[in-house]
């Protein structure tokens, strides 16, 4: 390895986080928004690079400051963590490329600066915890990755993202307290925050109870961070009222990263060291995601705002990232992490045709999107692909994680073809909340006040290039399936 | 006793439930804040006890403390952060609740509900 590519996993976070405050120095109209693009791209970039080196078959680790891993904090990079990085810088910079007319219209000109700002330091903060491999570190960039979200969902123009955000305040703080109680805990009985050498530790541990009250507030407090149902109020309120572009990022990867944490904690840390932790896991998570699976779906049949609907359809899919997980098998999780990349892939998609039809509807209801196909007709494509992608069409990336999901509930017996059946029932469902949204669009009778014309068109460029990769990934799904078996058999060689 | 010996950890849960009470229960934002804030410091003090050592003094390597126990200082760097942490937020929260109150005229939960539902 190079000088330079050794220090990647650094640069990752480092390169957002020292741009955030230069960006906001730049006063002049447009400086802020090239900037954080830019710096976007950059992690974008340095996120390529490390997924290369990782598929090459080499991780990486950076000792911080140079001390060594259990007394430093180390910064560690393995096929798991290239795949959420790649979700995550991948989605900032979609959003930054296609969100500077949507940007324009929301947040006032003397704002924008500070909003690229947090912006960066969302990122630098989702990165972080994707690369982390130090259990307080990992808490710290939780937080400023939160409350750099915070503050980019109350740009939002509607009022109502005030108390949206504040419920979000107050239940992140939540989760993110109850995880810094079971690190706590972690610590106490261990001595060391390096999760590699945690794992060690604990098992020299003669007292399972604190490492077991441990794992429920990491798992409760990281569920409350990824929304797993029942804990996803704050989720359908926080998405609809943010800007839009804000939307297509945090939806995107977000509440993905805490499932990152929260699958890796539970299966790297907790399943080999705790006796019967897997079916604890199992039975915990699994009615969960049974009930976000049909209860999200059904809520989004009766929505109808669109960005409402789709947080609805989010709780839904975050129900089957945890139900693939919650099999504890090497497909099931294999299905899991592919989901991770799928949705944000299907979502993100989505949200950006919504910020499409946001620049040329005078809202986002059902009735006010009657007829914009025959106006929009690039914009309603696209959507009508990621739509599909989000349904599972074969030929898109949603099939891929859906079949992996499937095949992984068939191996498990009579259970198996129960959850089978559920995740056909919810597809149907999917499949009506999508119909519902093409065909007011397609053959609704257009409004008289209706402004005609197309989206701006880098916003569309970017839509459509999202699109397409949906696509892509359905039709050649080497790279995310790739990933997603290594990182499966990384957590999973730890199940006995 | 063995179950009061132990006194500094139902410290740290009384204070933890009464701070969750606050946040569940009251109706004022800042009130939930105040919760917030109390459930997050009850994190803290289980932090800062755990490093404490009986008759430890600071860790400073010096010839007289040399045979002398120490206390764990990693514990209180770590609770520094995340008292920075836990001001931030609070920061934000209410900078938050001051929009809430320029926009709605009322940091009553329930009376927000009410104007959001008209």
């Amino acid at each position: 390895m190079t000088e330079l590519s050794h220090h990647l996993p650094a640069l990752q976070v480092v390169v957002p986080m020292l741009s955030a405050p230069l960006v906001m120095l730049l006063r002049p109209r447009g400086l802020a928004w090239a900037a954080a693009t830019a710096a976007s791209l950059t992690a974008f970039a340095i996120a390529i690079a490390l997924t290369i080196g990782v598929l090459d078959g080499h991780d990486f680790s950076y000792n911080m400051g140079s001390w060594p891993a259990p007394y430093g904090i180390e910064l560690r990079v393995d096929a798991f963590s290239a795949l959420l990085l790649l979700v995550v810088t991948g989605a900032s910079t979609l959003a930054l490329l296609a969100g500077r007319s949507s940007v324009d219209a929301e947040i006032d000109p003397q704002r924008q600066p500070l909003f690229y700002t947090a912006w960066l330091l969302a990122l630098a903060g989702l990165a972080g915890m994707s690369v982390s491999a130090d259990a307080f570190n990992i808490f710290v960039f939780m937080e400023i990755s939160s409350l750099a979200s915070y503050i980019l969902i109350s740009g939002g123009a509607d009022r109502r993202a005030l108390p949206a955000v504040f419920k979000y305040l107050v239940m992140g703080t939540v989760g993110a307290t109850c995880y810094l109680i079971g690190i706590g805990l972690i610590y106490l009985m261990t001595g060391t925050l390096n999760l590699a050498d945690m794992e060690l530790r604990i098992d020299q541990v003669a007292d399972q109870s604190p490492t077991l009250v441990a794992a429920g507030f990491i798992t409760i407090g990281l569920a409350l961070k990824a929304a797993v149902f029942p804990l996803h109020v704050w989720l359908p309120n926080a998405y609809t009222y943010a800007p839009h572009g804000v939307t297509v990022f945090l939806a995107a990867c977000a509440t993905k990263v805490a499932l990152y944490l929260l699958l890796r904690f539970d299966f790297f840390l907790f399943q080999p060291n705790l006796a019967g932790h897997d079916l604890q896991f199992a039975y915990f998570l699994m009615p969960l995601a049974v009930l976000a699976i049909l209860i999200g779906s059904a809520v989004a049949l009766f929505e109808h705002n669109l960005k409402r609907l789709l947080a609805y359809s989010s709780i839904a899919q975050i129900g089957y990232i945890t139900l693939g997980a919650s099999l504890v098998s090497l497909t099931g999780l294999t299905a899991s992490i592919l989901h991770i990349f799928n949705h944000a892939l299907a979502k993100g998609t989505l949200f950006l045709a919504v910020a499409c039809l946001a620049t040329r509807c005078s809202g986002l209801n059902l009735s006010n999107i009657a007829g914009v196909a025959g106006r929009m007709p690039w914009t309603m494509g696209a959507f009508v692909l990621a739509g599909l992608s989000l349904i599972g069409i074969p030929g898109t990336a949603g099939f891929v994680s859906k079949w992996y999901l499937i095949s992984a509930a068939l191996g498990e017996g009579v259970i198996g073809g129960l959850l089978v059946a559920i995740i056909v029932v919810s597809s149907l469902m999917a499949v009506v909340y999508i119909w519902r949204m093409v065909e007011t669009a397609y053959f609704g009778t257009a409004q008289a006040d209706a402004v005609s014309g197309e989206a701006p068109a880098a916003l569309l460029a970017v839509t459509w290039t999202a699109a397409l990769a949906n696509l892509y990934f359905g039709l050649l799904s080497w790279l995310p399936v790739t990933l997603s078996t290594s990182a499966a058999e990384l957590l999973v060689r730890q199940v006995p | 006793m063995e179950l009061f010996g132990l006194y500094h950890y139902w410290v740290f849960a009384i204070l933890l439930m009464t701070g969750f009470y606050a946040v569940i229960a009251k109706h004022n934002l800042i009130k939930k804040l105040l919760g917030l804030s109390i459930f997050q410091s009850a994190v803290f003090l289980l932090y800062i006890t755990m490093g404490k050592v009986e008759g430890g003094t600071a860790p400073i390597l010096q010839a007289v403390l040399a045979d002398k126990p120490f206390s764990n200082p990693l514990p209180q760097v770590l609770i520094l952060t995340a008292i920075v942490v836990g001001i931030s937020t609070m920061a934000l929260g209410l900078g938050v609740v001051v929009r809430i109150k320029e926009e709605y005229g009322t940091i009553e939960e329930h009376e927000i509900q009410e104007i959001d539902r008209q």
